[in-house]
């Protein structure tokens, strides 16, 4: 059996970083895990890319842009499992709120039309990612293992995770634990 | 025989249990009396079985029927607590979650939701069809009462409501299947314009998060609300496997 450590590489798409800010509520645990997982690309390290071995995948977010697209597909060719976590990645969350209208509305009503705009303009740098027409979950472009609801999910439910991935299990949750908010 | 006698012979077996039944009561009165949990949307005791949401759908001598409509009938053998019925009943919980908006995380209801609950009972964890996002009409015209149609699901209880326990007529489905939405009885359409009140039976029945008391919403906070510290039937001991379910329209 190979010594090495667990490849995790996490990512936040169109999310809040909240579900990262649960995941770092585990708190000193994190020792403890770094002694059995090493962390490939992640906001938490900065790695910009996934190493192409990856066991486990955590994504938070759903897809709001065609950098979001390529970083999926990049997580999903590069990660033996893939984790939706939290609400938004599961079923598009807040930022889908936006699906109800057309994406010229919301671009207008943020650069244009809305309360204390100045220099009103929409901004269309080529460096800045083509904005989907409207906000996805993950699950409708790659395949997803598992999710992880909860909006975050708590620390406890990433550690549950973890350690019964580590361990060779079935990832499951308590019933208390699952809720979507 | 004694009517006493008669009454006592009436039972229904569900799930192997036998319990008793009065004539006229349905299968979900009997079950609910007997403290049975069959999942359910659009029925309430003491309103007009509506029967349309069909998550109390059972196995009645081997034929599906609505347990909330179908009288209960001395020697019924039904099933209810079965792997393939709340595989159907996940499958319509995730239909009604994705044909309209419920972000739960953004949902004043969060918490205290039957369709939160009933996805949580089923071990939901995605929508599983693709998001329809509809655009629907929010209404918050009424000083006390916001009508946020993105989370209607078409139960009627407030229309049963309105029109059997307060003696009004506020509310009514109009279209059918896809274009079927919540309207309300008034000229203008909107809720100000209608009878109701916040006293009303129909402004508190609302099973989700579409008909909402104004300035109440986070009296109890999140974590601390009726499905944060219950489940909706008997607590359940097994854990919830989170691996991405195999739906039958899958290979």
């Amino acid at each position: 059996m190979s010594t090495r450590k667990i490849r995790v590489a996490t990512t936040s798409l169109a999310g809040c970083f909240g579900c990262h800010m649960s995941f770092l509520d585990i708190d000193e645990r994190i020792v403890g895990l770094i002694e059995h997982v090493e962390f490939s690309r992640s906001p938490i390290n900065d790695i910009k890319h996934c190493h192409p071995d990856c066991d486990i995948g955590l994504i938070e977010g759903g897809l709001c842009n065609a950098e979001n697209v390529h970083v999926l597909k990049e997580f999903r060719e590069s990660c033996k499992i893939i984790i939706a976590v939290g609400a938004c990645a599961i079923n598009g969350g807040v930022p889908a709120m936006r699906n109800h209208f057309t994406l010229k509305e919301c671009l207008e009503e943020a650069y244009l039309d809305g309360i204390g705009v100045e220099n009103p303009m929409i901004p269309n740098d080529v460096e800045l990612p083509l904005l989907l027409s409207k906000v996805h979950p993950i699950h409708e472009v790659v395949h997803v293992d598992y999710y992880l609801p909860g909006c975050p999910p708590p620390a406890d439910a990433f550690m549950k995770v973890l350690t019964d991935l580590l361990e060779g299990k079935e990832p499951s949750l308590p019933k208390e634990i699952l809720h979507f908010d | 025989m004694s009517d006493t006698m008669k009454e006592n012979n009436n039972t229904i077996t569900i799930d192997g249990r036998e319990i008793p039944f009065k004539e006229g009561q349905t299968i979900m009165d009997a079950a609910l009396a007997a403290d049975i949990y069959i999942p359910h949307l659009c029925h309430r005791p003491g309103l007009k079985p509506h029967g349309s949401c069909k998550l109390c759908t059972v196995e009645v001598n081997g034929r599906s029927a609505s347990a909330c409509t179908l009288p209960a009938a001395k020697g019924q053998e039904i099933s209810n607590n079965t792997e393939a019925l709340n595989g159907v009943r996940k499958t319509i919980t995730q239909m009604l979650f994705v044909e309209g908006n419920h972000f739960c995380p953004a949902c004043e209801k969060t918490g205290d939701c039957t369709l939160q609950a009933v996805a949580y009972h089923l071990d939901m964890l995605d929508g599983h069809f693709p998001q329809f996002y509809p655009r629907r009409e929010v209404d918050a015209s009424h000083p006390g009462i916001v009508l946020d149609r993105d989370r209607c699901i078409m139960c009627e209880l407030c229309v049963r409501t309105s029109r059997e326990m307060d003696g009004k007529d506020v509310f009514a489905i109009t279209g059918r299947g896809i274009d079927a939405k919540l309207i309300v009885n008034s000229a203008s359409g909107k809720l100000a314009d209608t009878d109701i009140t916040t006293d009303d039976l129909a402004a508190h029945i609302c099973p989700v998060g579409a008909i909402l008391i104004k300035e109440h919403g986070y009296e109890v906070p999140i974590g601390r609300r009726t499905f944060d510290l219950h489940t909706i039937a008997e607590p359940g001991v097994e854990p919830v496997i989170l691996r991405k379910g195999k739906h039958a329209d899958e290979h």
